[in-house]
């Protein structure tokens, strides 16, 4: 018999470090270039991938375990949810609609994610950024499908959930989403961090999540809410992800804080405008409130990201330009984004309703500054006209945002009665544009926004040329019962007769 | 709000999601059809990769092979993350006892010094190789097209790097981590493992995914993993007193025998697609096992030393016929 291996006893640091990046190796055969082709075209500077720290520790059995332990209880719960009609335990089926822009889109966002991670995870010549990156792109399939399975059950009873998918790539409003995504994705596996793992998983994910988590569990939503609750433990690993990732190109080299900046001011503006989707949700869409988005904003906002922006302050880097203007809109977005949403309500796949006079009082004690002032009177103005018996709808060409895609229905800085414009030519077209900073983005990289696809001109254009019917043809949406306002919609009858059936005896 | 609401039966007024009802009929759908199907975004993409502007953002350009419909190619298996994680934490929790058993009995230390070092010396540098694997998996996944096909290879590249893990620990059971720097030694420098070597990194430059798919997946794993771990492991080494070895390696027996159904099912359908494919992949299989065959020769020379041409020919062959039954032409 042999004598016992003398083996010393590793560190768990040391221990990971065996296991992941000891892995790799120098490659002789070929060329680290043709290996890792992405890693250098975006001038980030990378001196020492040793220098990479694991955000977490977590090996694959590791891995297997406690995500099998997680996926056991949440579709056990969904089940249940399933066979116990849970979708009758919602406040009311109003509440659905923030649920119908989740699943079209947002829902592809986290399988755009779980792309881009796969991708991140081959591209970077480093093993520990590919390990976690890798980790993450299994983690997000895992979110999209999760979101689609729980929401499935909706699906059965309620319009707008059954065509996502065309919605998805076709639909004005998805663009939103959908843009951003893409954006992330064209860009290099080094902005792509900065996007995703930084900017959204990092300083905008509690603004999107823990609204919209805490929004369906006061509404009685169980699917929803387990899902949250299931990817909470991922997404805190997402978010050391991206924090170490932005330190460590960073430290890395002084030439990269530019570079960095630069990104930081475009991805934060990006992820303010998608969160547009959320103020509405979470000031006009929930039936039971949870806060408004002013206050979401001052803790998931203005408080975390202050922090984090004072301790990313010894690397030189600055809050994102947008953030003083993000601020100011933050009392008006909501608004201003849900009476644009109202007016073109034929073409969403959700229902949209006007506030009865208790929301306003609500809405009045939360924008104090603003309601009351700007947005009260023309919710006034359309309910005179919805009660006169000819309602509100706008069938114009709205002008979206050639970055943000947004409709352009934001006003300037420091002024809410006027709305915000901003043009610029580029090799003799003009393109618009929702503020400053969306058209500053676009002026950083004209050659890669001007491919944007902007659904509404698509509806002016061949082969649609303005049909209405076509174009809701082609994005699968069921006019009368998908869109549309609330009251009066199959999910408003439907919910109070199936309600009613099982609380009467 | 807490209510209390009697049991009913409720009608749904829909049974399925509409893209999955065009695919597959207007009746409830699995939760693996739900979870794959369509949920990569397919029209007006935004921008070109700036990576890679010839290129679009999700591409089925990139390969020479030629699929009418991307979503053909499935997984029959039907992994989606959940049943993908149960399956593998059952088989962890198996390995976890396994290493238990031999380390609460001190198995490591009663093998045959002779034995302990073949060991070692064929399994570790094999941690490199599997993360080469896990490499080209990411790719797969990253660029591939369609969820269907490359939903599974992100599952695969973890596995990939679960199984470099285990062969890691057996490495640092065995001999410690001098046994870890030993093998890469032997990846690095040692000539019988130079074309093994030469073949990973060869692999790992190539961007067509459905090539990658099939130089890696198909090809090396088909034959390494039945030499090796079936072959090495569970015949010779058991027989000279390794049980214990083979005790250690049985998560990537298993693995390979479950996911070979995956790689020739995906195989049947590309070669059935049309006859240009079928020819492609022929081609492929063809230039890449000849270069796998010759690079696994002398290391299953290091192992044993008779026989070994004929051992690995019989694998080749057996290879071969199953690869045949798939419809591609070799
Ligand atoms: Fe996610
Ligand atoms: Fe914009």
């Amino acid at each position: 018999m042999d004598t016992p291996v003398n083996k010393k006893k590793l560190s768990l640091k040391e221990k990971y470090s065996y296991l992941t990046r000891d892995l790799a190796w120098e490659p002789s055969y070929q060329s680290k270039e043709d290996l890792f082709p992405y890693a250098t075209y975006e001038g980030i500077k990378v001196h020492d991938w040793e220098k990479w720290e694991d955000p977490f520790r977590l090996t694959m059995d590791a891995y297997w375990k406690y995500q099998a332990e997680k996926e056991r209880k949440f579709y056990a719960i969904i089940d249940a949810f399933a066979q116990n009609n849970g979708h009758l335990k919602i406040t009311d089926a109003r509440y659905l609609s923030a649920l119908k822009i989740f699943l079209q889109a947002i829902s592809p966002g986290e399988y755009a994610a779980h792309k881009g991670f796969a991708r991140a995870g081959r591209e970077f010549p480093g093993v520990g950024p590919q390990v976690a990156c890798q980790m993450q792109a299994i983690d997000e399939i895992r979110h999209a499908q999760t979101q689609i399975h729980a929401m499935s059950n909706y699906n059965k009873f309620y319009s707008g959930f059954h065509a996502f998918a065309d919605q998805r790539d076709r639909i004005w409003y998805t663009s939103v989403a959908r843009s951003f995504f893409d954006d992330a994705m064209s860009a290099g596996p080094f902005e792509f961090m900065i996007a995703i793992g930084f900017s959204f998983e990092y300083v905008l994910t509690n603004l999107l999540f823990v609204p919209f988590m805490s929004g369906a569990a006061y509404n009685g939503d169980m699917s929803t809410v387990t899902f949250g609750f299931s990817a909470q433990s991922d997404e805190a690993r997402h978010m050391t992800l991206g924090l170490e990732c932005i330190k460590f190109m960073l430290e890395q080299d002084p030439a990269n804080v530019p570079i960095v900046q630069k990104w930081i001011d475009k991805w934060f503006w990006r992820g303010f405008r998608v969160l547009g989707l959320v103020s509405t949700m979470m000031d006009y869409m929930l039936p039971k409130r949870v806060m408004s988005w002013r206050e979401a904003w001052n803790i998931y906002g203005e408080e975390n990201g202050g922090a984090l922006f004072n301790d990313l302050a010894r690397y030189g880097i600055r809050p994102p330009k947008g953030w003083a203007d993000a601020g100011e809109a933050v009392d008006h977005m909501s608004h201003q984004f849900m009476l644009a949403l109202y007016q073109w309500n034929f073409g969403t796949a959700f229902h949209t309703w006007i506030p009865s006079d208790e929301d306003m009082e609500w809405l009045s004690k939360k924008y104090p500054d603003t309601f009351d002032k700007y947005y009260r009177p023309r919710w006034e103005h359309i309910k005179k006209m919805d009660e006169a018996g000819t309602p509100f709808n706008n069938f114009g060409l709205a002008k979206l945002c050639q970055t943000c895609q947004l409709p352009t229905v934001f006003t300037e800085p420091g002024d809410p009665s006027t709305l915000c414009h901003r043009e610029t030519e580029y090799k003799g077209e003009t393109y618009q544009f929702c503020s400053d900073h969306c058209c500053d983005i676009f002026n950083e990289e004209p050659e890669k926004y001007i491919q944007a696809w902007l659904p509404m001109p698509a509806l002016f254009q061949d082969p649609l040329n303005g049909d209405l019917e076509a174009w809701m043809k082609w994005v699968s949406l069921e006019n009368g019962s998908d869109n549309g306002d609330y009251q009066g919609s199959h999910d408003q009858t439907s919910f109070q007769k199936w309600r009613a059936m099982t609380t009467s005896n | 709000m807490q209510i209390d609401l009697r049991t009913v039966s409720i009608e749904p007024v829909r049974k399925t999601f509409d893209h999955l009802a065009r695919r597959f009929g207007d009746k409830p759908a699995s939760r693996y059809q739900e979870g794959s199907y369509d949920i990569q975004a397919a029209e007006n993409l935004h921008y070109r990769p700036t990576w890679d502007p010839d290129q679009e953002l999700y591409d089925p350009n990139l390969s020479r092979i030629r699929m009418k419909d991307w979503y053909d190619l499935k997984d029959p298996r039907q992994f989606y993350y959940s049943t993908y994680t149960l399956a593998r934490s059952r088989q962890q929790e198996n390995m976890e006892a396994n290493f238990a058993f031999v380390e609460a009995r001190g198995l490591q230390d009663m093998l045959p010094v002779d034995l302990k070092e073949t060991a070692l010396n064929l399994l570790v540098p094999l941690r490199h190789a599997a993360w080469g694997a896990n490499q080209n998996n990411a790719l797969v996944c990253g660029y591939g097209f369609g969820v269907v096909f490359t939903q599974p290879c992100m599952y695969h590249a973890m596995d990939n790097l679960g199984i470099s893990q285990y062969l890691s620990r057996i490495g640092l059971l065995l001999g410690g981590t001098e046994a870890l720097e030993q093998g890469k030694d032997t990846w690095m420098n040692d000539s019988a493992w130079q074309s093994l070597r030469r073949y990973v990194e060869d692999t790992m430059v190539i961007r067509d995914p459905f090539e990658v798919f099939v130089a890696q997946n198909v090809v090396l794993d088909g034959l390494l993993y039945p030499i090796v771990y079936e072959r090495l492991v569970d015949t010779y080494l058991a027989s000279q007193g390794g049980q214990a070895v083979a005790m250690l390696t049985q998560f990537m027996t298993n693995w390979f025998t479950e996911s070979k159904k995956w790689t020739t099912g995906v195989l049947k359908v590309a070669a059935a697609e049309s006859p240009e494919n079928a020819q492609v992949l022929a081609e492929w299989i063809n230039l890449w096992s000849d270069r796998a065959v010759s690079a696994l020769l002398p290391i299953v020379n290091t192992v044993v030393d008779e026989r070994v041409d004929e051992m690995v020919s019989e694998e080749l062959d057996a290879f071969r016929a199953r690869i045949a039954k798939t419809g591609v032409p070799l």
